[in-house]
This record gives C-alpha cells, sequence and structure tokens, in this order.
C-alpha cells in the first residue's frame, strides 16, 4: 500500500493541530463557544416561564364591600395578580389600551348585596389577550377563585353547583384566542431584526475583507455619507419585507388590523432605522464578515427570547425584563399588537417609542465614534 | 531641479502597538517628479503613501501636501490624490464603467459621463465596459485601478507597487504613460521592487525599517554607497560565491548570469583580497561600475546590521 493514500496519524494531528491554534487566535468565535450555551442556558432556564404570574391587574370597584375586597385579596394571594389599583371605567381601558395592564376586574354595583342574596353578582374580567398564552393561567385560577373566597361566609355555597358569582371572561382584542394574531405582527419585528442588522453587518465588513474599503477611504466621502448612503437600499427592503409580513396576516391568518396604516408604517421605519443603525455599527466594529455575523446573532437570540415574542413579557423576572427593556423589539411587539389588534393612537403609543429612539441615538453616537475614516 | 514642491514632510512617525513601522521620515517631491519609493517588504513604504494622502494619521510630524497640512488637511489632499492602492481595491462585482462612475461620483465631478466615456475609451475598454470588473486579467486590472484614480485629475499619483505580478509589456506601457503624465506636470510617488523601474524615476528614495536612508537621483544612491566592484568570470565560477564572500574587503556577491559582482566598500581591500584570490585560478577580474542594484543590496545589508545588531 502506498504510505501517502492510507490513514496517517501524523498529518491527522497536524490538521487537528493547525484547527485547534486558529480557533484560540479567532476570539470572537471562542467566545460564541462559550457565550452561547450560557446566554441560552441563563435565558431558557431562569428567563423564560410560559405560566406567567403576578401580572398586573387594575380593579374597578363600583361596590367597595367586604367580599369584594377579600376576593381581591385572594386574587393577589394566588399569585397570578398584582393588584396595581383601583381605577375608573375610562382609566381602566386606557390601561388596557397601552398594554399597562394585563387584567382589570370590574366589581358592579350592588356585588355584595346580589352576592349575600345568591343572586349571582356579575364579575367581569376583561383580559388582554392579545398575547393568549399570558393568561391562559391566570383565567383557569380565577374560575375556582369565588367558592374558596366566599364559602367561608356564605354556607349555601357549599354545594359545588352553586358557583357564588357570575364569572364573564371578556378576551380583548382577541376573543377567540388565535396564536396567530400573536405571532404574526411580532414575527414582522423578528424577521426585521434579523436582516436588516445582518445585511448591513456585512455591508461594511464586506468592503474591509475585499480590500475596497481603502479605496473609499482615498476618495472625499464622509463617514455620514458612507453609513447613511449604505442605509438607504436596506430600509426599502425592509419595507418591502413587511408589507408582505402585513399583506400575509391580512389576507391569509386574518388578522385584524383596526389601526392607522401609517401609524404602522411611521413606527417600522422607526424599528428599521434602529435595527440597520446597530448593524452598520456592528459592521464597524467587526473586522470581517463571519464576526458581523456572530454579533448579530449575539444580539438576535436575547432579542428573540426576551422580547415577549415568544413568551409572555410578564412570566420574566425582573433582571430578563430589564434586559428585555433596552431591545428595540420588545417595543416593537408591543406597538404593532397594539396598532393592528387594539387600534391603538399615537397617544397611546410614545411609552413604547421613545425606548426605541433613544437606543437607536445611542447606538448612531457609538457608530460615528467607531467608524474609522482613516486605516488607523 | 527646479518647481515647486509638491510633497514636503518631515518627523513623520508612525506605530502600530508597540511596533514604530516610520521613524522620522523626511521627503521632498517636486512638481512633475517622479519619485521612485524602494526599500524591503514591511519597511513602511506602503504606511508612508497611507500617512501623505490621509489614510493614515501620523503619530507625530509636519508637512505638506499639493500644499496641504498632511495632519489636518487630509480631506482637501484626497480631492487632489490619484491613490492607487497595492492590492486591487475597485469592486470586482461592478462593471468596468459602474467601478469608474462610481469614483467619479464620490470626486463630485461635474462632467461625470464624458469622463467616464472618455476614460474607457482611453484605457480600449469601451467595448467591454459591461464587463464585471473581477473578471479581468491582472494587467487589465492595473490599467482599470490606473484609470480610475486618473478620473479624477489629480495633481498627485501615489501608486503602491502598482506593478505587481503585471507582464514585462503591460509594465513597459505603464511606465510610457507614467512619463506623459509626468510630462503634463502630475508629481508621481511609485513604490516599487523592480531596479528596472527604480532607474526610470527622476528622483529615487530607499527606506528600511521606517528610515530613510538614501535618497537623490539613482546616480546619487550608488555614489553615495561609495563601493567598488569587480566582476568576476570564468570556469567554475558558481561554486565560488561563498569563498569570495568569506574573504576581507568582500561585503557582498552577486551572480549575474555567468559572471558575479563582488563589491566592497574598502577598494584597496577589495584589490588586493581578488587579485590574491583569482591568482592561480583561471578567471579573470574587470572593474565595473557598481549597479543600482548592488547599491540597494548594500543598503539592505547594512541596514540590517544596524536594526538588528
Amino acid at each position: 500500500m502506498n504510505a501517502y493514500n492510507g490513514f496517517s496519524l501524523h498529518r491527522w494531528l497536524g490538521i487537528m493541530i493547525k484547527e485547534f491554534i486558529q480557533l484560540r487566535r479567532d476570539r470572537l468565535t471562542f467566545g460564541m463557544i462559550v457565550g452561547i450555551p450560557i446566554m441560552q442556558l441563563l435565558l431558557f432556564g431562569f428567563a423564560i416561564n410560559s405560566d406567567p404570574k403576578h401580572m398586573p391587574t387594575a380593579v374597578v370597584m363600583a361596590d367597595p364591600g367586604p367580599f369584594a375586597r377579600s376576593y381581591v385579596a385572594a386574587m393577589q394571594n394566588s399569585e397570578y395578580f398584582r393588584i396595581v389599583g383601583s381605577v375608573d371605567e375610562r382609566e381602566a381601558d386606557r390601561l388596557l389600551d397601552r398594554g399597562d395592564v394585563q387584567f382589570v376586574v370590574t366589581f358592579p354595583v350592588g356585588f355584595h348585596r346580589d352576592l349575600v342574596r345568591g343572586q349571582m353578582p356579575t364579575l367581569l374580567v376583561e383580559a388582554d389577550a392579545t398575547d393568549p398564552m399570558a393568561t391562559g393561567g391566570a383565567i383557569s385560577v380565577l374560575k375556582h377563585l369565588g367558592i374558596e373566597v366566599f364559602a367561608p361566609d356564605l354556607p349555601g355555597l357549599r354545594q359545588p353547583a352553586n358557583a357564588p358569582v357570575d364569572l364573564r371572561i371578556q378576551r380583548r382584542y382577541n376573543p377567540e384566542g388565535i396564536t396567530a394574531y400573536n405571532i404574526v405582527p411580532g414575527l414582522s419585528g423578528v424577521i426585521l431584526t434579523m436582516t436588516m442588522i445582518l445585511m448591513t453587518g456585512l455591508a461594511m465588513t464586506r468592503e474591509r475583507e475585499r480590500g475596497t474599503f481603502e479605496n473609499l477611504l482615498a476618495t472625499p466621502a464622509t463617514p455620514f455619507e458612507v453609513m447613511t448612503g449604505k442605509i438607504v437600499p436596506y430600509i426599502l427592503i425592509g419595507l418591502i419585507q413587511v408589507t408582505l409580513i402585513f399583506l400575509a396576516a391580512r389576507w391569509i391568518f386574518a388578522v385584524p388590523m383596526h389601526g392607522n396604516l401609517f401609524l404602522l408604517y411611521g413606527v417600522v421605519l422607526l424599528f428599521i432605522c434602529a435595527n440597520l443603525t446597530l448593524g452598520i455599527t456592528f459592521s464597524s466594529i467587526a473586522r470581517n464578515q463571519l464576526q458581523a455575523m456572530q454579533m448579530t446573532f449575539f444580539f438576535f437570540l436575547p432579542s428573540l427570547l426576551l422580547s415577549g415574542f415568544m413568551f409572555p413579557f410578564r412570566g420574566m423576572p425582573e433582571w430578563a425584563q430589564a434586559v428585555g427593556s433596552v431591545l428595540p423589539l420588545t417595543h416593537f411587539v408591543v406597538l404593532v399588537r397594539g396598532i393592528l389588534l387594539k387600534g391603538n393612537g399615537p397617544e397611546l403609543l410614545w411609552n413604547h417609542v421613545w425606548p426605541i429612539l433613544l437606543f437607536m441615538l445611542t447606538v448612531l453616537a457609538l457608530g460615528l465614534k467607531t467608524f474609522r475614516k482613516t486605516l488607523d | 531641479m527646479s518647481g515647486t514642491l509638491v510633497i514636503d514632510v518631515a518627523g513623520l512617525n508612525k506605530h502600530f502597538g508597540d511596533k514604530h513601522v516610520v521613524r522620522d521620515l523626511a521627503l521632498q517631491v517636486r512638481e512633475g517628479e517622479i519619485l521612485g519609493f524602494l526599500g524591503p517588504n514591511g519597511s513602511g513604504k506602503t504606511t508612508s503613501i497611507r500617512m501623505l494622502c490621509g489614510l493614515l494619521t501620523p503619530d507625530s510630524g509636519r508637512g505638506s501636501c499639493l500644499g496641504f497640512d498632511v495632519l489636518k488637511e487630509s480631506a482637501s489632499i484626497k480631492r487632489q490624490v490619484g491613490y492607487m492602492t497595492q492590492k486591487f481595491s475597485l469592486w470586482d462585482d461592478l462593471t468596468i464603467r459602474e467601478n469608474l462612475d462610481f469614483v467619479a461620483r464620490m470626486f463630485g465631478m461635474r462632467k461625470r459621463r464624458e469622463a467616464v466615456a472618455q476614460a474607457l475609451e482611453e484605457l480600449g475598454l469601451a467595448g467591454r465596459r459591461d464587463q464585471l470588473a473581477g473578471t479581468l486579467s491582472g494587467g487589465w486590472k492595473q490599467r482599470l485601478a490606473l484609470a480610475s484614480c486618473l478620473l479624477h485629475e489629480p495633481r498627485l499619483l501615489l501608486l503602491d507597487e502598482p506593478t505587481a505580478g503585471v507582464d514585462p509589456k503591460a509594465r513597459r506601457d505603464f511606465w510610457e504613460e507614467i512619463h506623459r503624465l509626468s510630462a503634463k506636470g502630475i508629481t508621481v510617488l511609485v513604490s516599487t521592487h523592480y531596479m528596472d523601474e527604480a532607474e526610470r524615476c527622476h528622483q529615487l528614495a530607499y527606506i528600511a525599517y521606517g528610515v530613510l536612508l538614501a535618497s537623490g537621483t539613482a546616480a546619487d544612491v550608488v555614489a553615495s554607497q561609495k563601493l567598488q566592484t569587480c566582476e568576476i568570470s570564468g570556469a567554475g565560477i558558481q561554486g565560488l560565491a561563498e569563498a569570495l564572500r568569506q574573504l576581507p574587503g568582500v561585503d557582498q556577491v552577486a551572480s549575474f548570469g555567468n559572471t558575479l559582482h563582488v563589491s566592497g566598500t574598502d577598494g584597496q581591500r577589495l584589490q588586493s583580497s581578488l587579485q590574491a584570490f583569482i591568482a592561480g585560478r583561471s578567471l579573470s577580474m574587470t572593474a565595473v561600475a557598481p549597479s543600482l542594484e548592488d547599491a540597494f543590496i548594500r543598503l539592505m545589508q547594512a541596514s540590517q546590521d544596524q536594526f538588528r545588531g
């Protein structure tokens, strides 16, 4: 047998050693190898919870009797609800629209009296069902709560057939609990995050990798011209992507579109710009296209998991919510669901617009600072 | 030589990390001159050129390029400089015409279309203008790169090893073009490793380990090394280079076909050593004028001794 054709441990070792050396030199890849599993472990293990508790709940108290109070206390004790306060009906609506509360519980006039008389007063629970997954657990708890709370004081309730109250649950914005209503609008944000950051991330590193960056720098073009000029085509691509998703949402998934279309596109444009700014900043930090891709992935993963797109935002622990609040996708998901499903107007959006703006400006400043006008 | 100074810099320094890449570079080039920039690989030629056109910021130093401050007015310098990078740096995935058009736009040229059409015509690429630049051969890429940096009618050309990997015919055409441009008053700074190209330059500057070691005309540079060179020929000469190198007074030995060029700075010792060496061998010896290459090898060795200890 020819010595050059058989398996050679020497050659094999040589290849293995070379691979180890190269891997060690590529710090970012090495960091990813360690960082990605840790990040996933933390996110999936600690941050994600598909049975969220402590959800903000507003109470509309038309009859502040002791029964109503003990019912509210029981809700709080169930750990699924966190009572944020007692408000009037109009304020309650606004809180739901803005997404500040997940539930509104309304105790009608004469609640106490009707309850004592065994007349089954109506207890209205309105849930923000834009994300059906977030409300499921809490609603099922609510169904058993009535008997437990009132049984000690109302012995007539011992027979299980007699429900103390007429519990009416209204799933607002998505009465049938259709998952697509929740997923499809959010998906537009996920797709934009991925493609916008990646494409612009590659835009500048490609020039650097191919050596054409030097030629570009030798011309009188300014960093601002280069950065913004490179962004524009991708804005257009982003708008086309979003339009396709919205068309599909409307005609294939029959997602309701209650809000103003201009408002929607305004928010989309802001979100696209925020992502492109991040992409182009990655691009000026990364040394090659691979690094730009790795950075994109490193940003994309928490965006996907912590934004409330995949898992209920309110189900996450506080630290994860804090991280999530920095990410533009978190706010975009709320904004798009708000406009499409709730028909929110501009006055309800600002709360989630300024964090995206702030993110964008911070990243832009960082990008212009790191953009190298020279080859230094 | 008279004429205004197009490049006039002194004390330029550049570090990359703890590596001192260019040390106290001083350079003067007059209008319309062709300056050959020479030196071994990694000697700081490219870094120097990049500092002149504003792609790198010098750590210290002062001077002007085209009348603009090299430290503060790099934007104005870029407008009037044509810089040709060592590696082909036009866009492979744009066509020839698109590349020229893009560069013309970057320089904000007013009669862009005409200028691009004319450049294509002069290049002889008008018929292939829609071909992707990446598919061109090395020689054509070089011509395209030159055309693209001439597009905005620069007053100074900075060419970084423009003829590396180009065949002799294309190289000769290239140098004819450089001389035509020089005659029109365009100043050219060109780095090269080729001796024949160095000899085509008006002035030379030799840089090694970031230090400018010699400058002047080719004759000046050769004279500055105070070399004496003897050409030795005869039977069995191939095996003698190593023995010759050991002789007192011999600084370098170089093979030229069937002859050896033996050089040294101490003429008398060189002569006596060689005479003793050829005595009894069937060799002949004639004194020749040292070539530019002899001078450069000498410079390179001297700088190695100096910087490597």
